[in-house]
């Protein structure tokens, strides 16, 4: 699917400071891009706006041409946050973040393939969070991201707080399976070398946007 | 919302430090010590509700060739000026108290729990309605409307039970709906959002969780509100007949006695009742640092 921005132009408070200024972008059926920008220009709002977390003050985003708000129920645009220990309620396992993924019935093999594949070991499944560590609650998070109705695929920052064995096996994975199911893919990092190397193009994010 | 999310991480660590700090006073596993303590506590407290109900006809047996008797190995508790044993009266009248203490505090919790939970999940509507009860409830003076819900439901077992029942939820729903409110601005929240996750879904598994703690504690602290305002309630005239031995009858007929040097006929059942209120209140902080899943390791 096509994900389109249009004139993105928000700001936290009323008559706050501008944090984006008519920012576009375009990201073509399967396409990987990256976003790059100093820390305080806007890409986690900038994510937040494209998986629809939040509204912009003026402009607009189109999934193959359609407002992603008229998408009810499953948003085939998928974010990854920076903080998976805020983004799990820690009074439930860990088994019901997979769960609450798209995993239906009549594919099981999904889940257990991404499972396998992003190193999710079963006994994991009953620990509650705190009781696992930040990059074990990551791959939960990105599991639970890549059910099967996802399209795009927006991570912000995920693997800053990995290291670097852990980021490669991660980033290797993600790499296949985009690429295998033909998902769109916007990585934000503070790494060019990072972004180089899995994107198919990078965009900053500069003083002209802020 | 960044900010409140550090907060709370903040509050997580610092609650965990100082768990911390009081595992240091207990030997061998904390979690093991508090699950039996609790076991015993409950033990204790079902113990005198089942031998309360069992001792109801012993209770109100009169015998005047004992009356007035000093606690001694007997009467423990000593008897009254008709001859009752303040012991079984006491059992029977906690055991009374307990049962119409649970109940109410039940009812109006749950009360609290879906009124503060539909508040914010099921649209601004409902919030108006609840808004509106709460503050009828919570604006007439408390003893006032309990009288009148006691009075419109016939007195006796079920107008007291409905009428704690229905004044006692308010504030508690206030605090749930504040809860749910902070709750829902949560990240997972919004994520579940993003998977497509119904209301009901988003409201019972996730928010219903994080609202245990409250909820627990609400509850035990209606308890001895529950029990009180039924003594008070039944004191004025409004409440259980009079030969009910309640816990507020057995108090508020002792007053007329305590000036005459009978001192045991107010002290013990005033001090049980402290007790059990106690130890309600024990049993409702151990279920809460059981059910805290930080808390799995002590």
């Amino acid at each position: 699917m096509r994900l389109e921005a249009k004139g993105l132009s928000f700001c936290y408070e009323r008559a706050g400071r501008q944090i984006l200024k008519s920012v576009s972008l375009a990201l073509e059926d399967g396409e990987r891009v990256g976003l790059m920008a100093p820390s305080g220009y806007g890409k986690t709002t900038l994510c937040k706006i494209l998986a629809g977390y939040e509204s912009a003050d003026c402009g607009e985003v189109l999934l193959d041409g359609k407002p992603l708000k008229e998408y009810r129920g499953y948003c085939p645009v998928q974010m990854v946050w920076q903080h998976p220990e805020l983004s799990v309620n820690p009074r439930r396992r860990l088994k019901t973040v997979l769960s609450e993924g798209d995993f239906p019935a009549q594919n099981d093999g999904l889940q257990s393939h991404i499972e396998q594949e992003l190193g999710i070991l079963e006994e994991w499944k009953e620990r509650y969070p705190s009781e696992v560590s930040g990059g074990e609650l990551q791959r939960f998070c990105i599991a639970r991201a890549l059910g099967e109705r996802t399209q795009i695929l927006i991570a912000d920052e995920i693997t800053t707080m990995l290291d670097l064995v852990t980021q490669a096996q991660i980033w290797d994975f993600l790499l296949k399976e985009t690429g295998k199911r033909g998902i769109g893919l916007i990585a934000v990092s503070h790494s060019p070398e990072l972004l180089s190397k899995i994107c198919h193009r990078v965009l900053k994010l500069d003083e002209t946007n802020i | 919302m960044k900010t409140s999310g550090k907060s709370s991480m903040l509050k997580r660590v610092g609650s965990r430090s100082a768990y911390g700090k009081r595992k240091a006073g207990f030997p061998g596993n904390r979690r093991l010590a508090t699950t039996v303590l609790l076991v015993l506590t409950v033990c204790f407290l079902a113990a005198v509700t089942i031998m309360g109900y069992f001792w109801q006809e012993e209770a109100v047996r009169t015998d005047f060739s004992r009356k007035n008797l000093p606690p001694c190995v007997l009467y423990p508790f000593g008897t009254d000026w008709m001859g009752r044993d303040m012991f079984m009266r006491t059992i029977t009248g906690l055991s009374f108290s307990i049962r119409i203490g649970l109940l109410t505090a039940a009812v109006s919790a749950g009360i609290a729990f879906f009124s503060g939970l539909a508040a914010v999940v099921m649209g601004k509507l409902v919030n108006d309605l609840v808004l509106l009860f709460i503050d009828v409830v919570m604006g007439i003076p408390h003893m006032l409307l309990l009288i009148l819900i006691s009075f419109a439901c016939g007195r006796g077992f079920w107008g007291v039970v409905a009428g704690i029942a229905f004044t006692h939820w308010a504030s508690l729903a206030r605090l749930i709906r504040g809860e749910v409110l902070q709750l829902k601005q949560s990240q997972y929240v919004k994520i579940a959002e993003r998977l497509g996750k119904s209301r009901r879904y988003i409201a019972f598994c996730h928010l219903a969780p994080n609202l245990i703690s409250q909820f627990v504690t609400g509850l035990i602290l209606l308890f001895p509100h529950a029990i009180l305002h039924e003594a008070s309630i039944t004191f004025l005239g409004f409440g259980l007949s009079p030969e009910k031995p309640a816990i507020g009858i057995i108090l508020a007929e002792s007053m007329k006695y305590l000036a005459m040097g009978k001192w045991w006929i107010a002290l013990f059942p005033g001090l049980f009742l402290v007790v059990v209120v106690l130890l309600f209140h024990y049993a409702g902080q151990s279920v809460c640092r059981l059910i805290d899943p930080g808390s799995v390791h002590e």
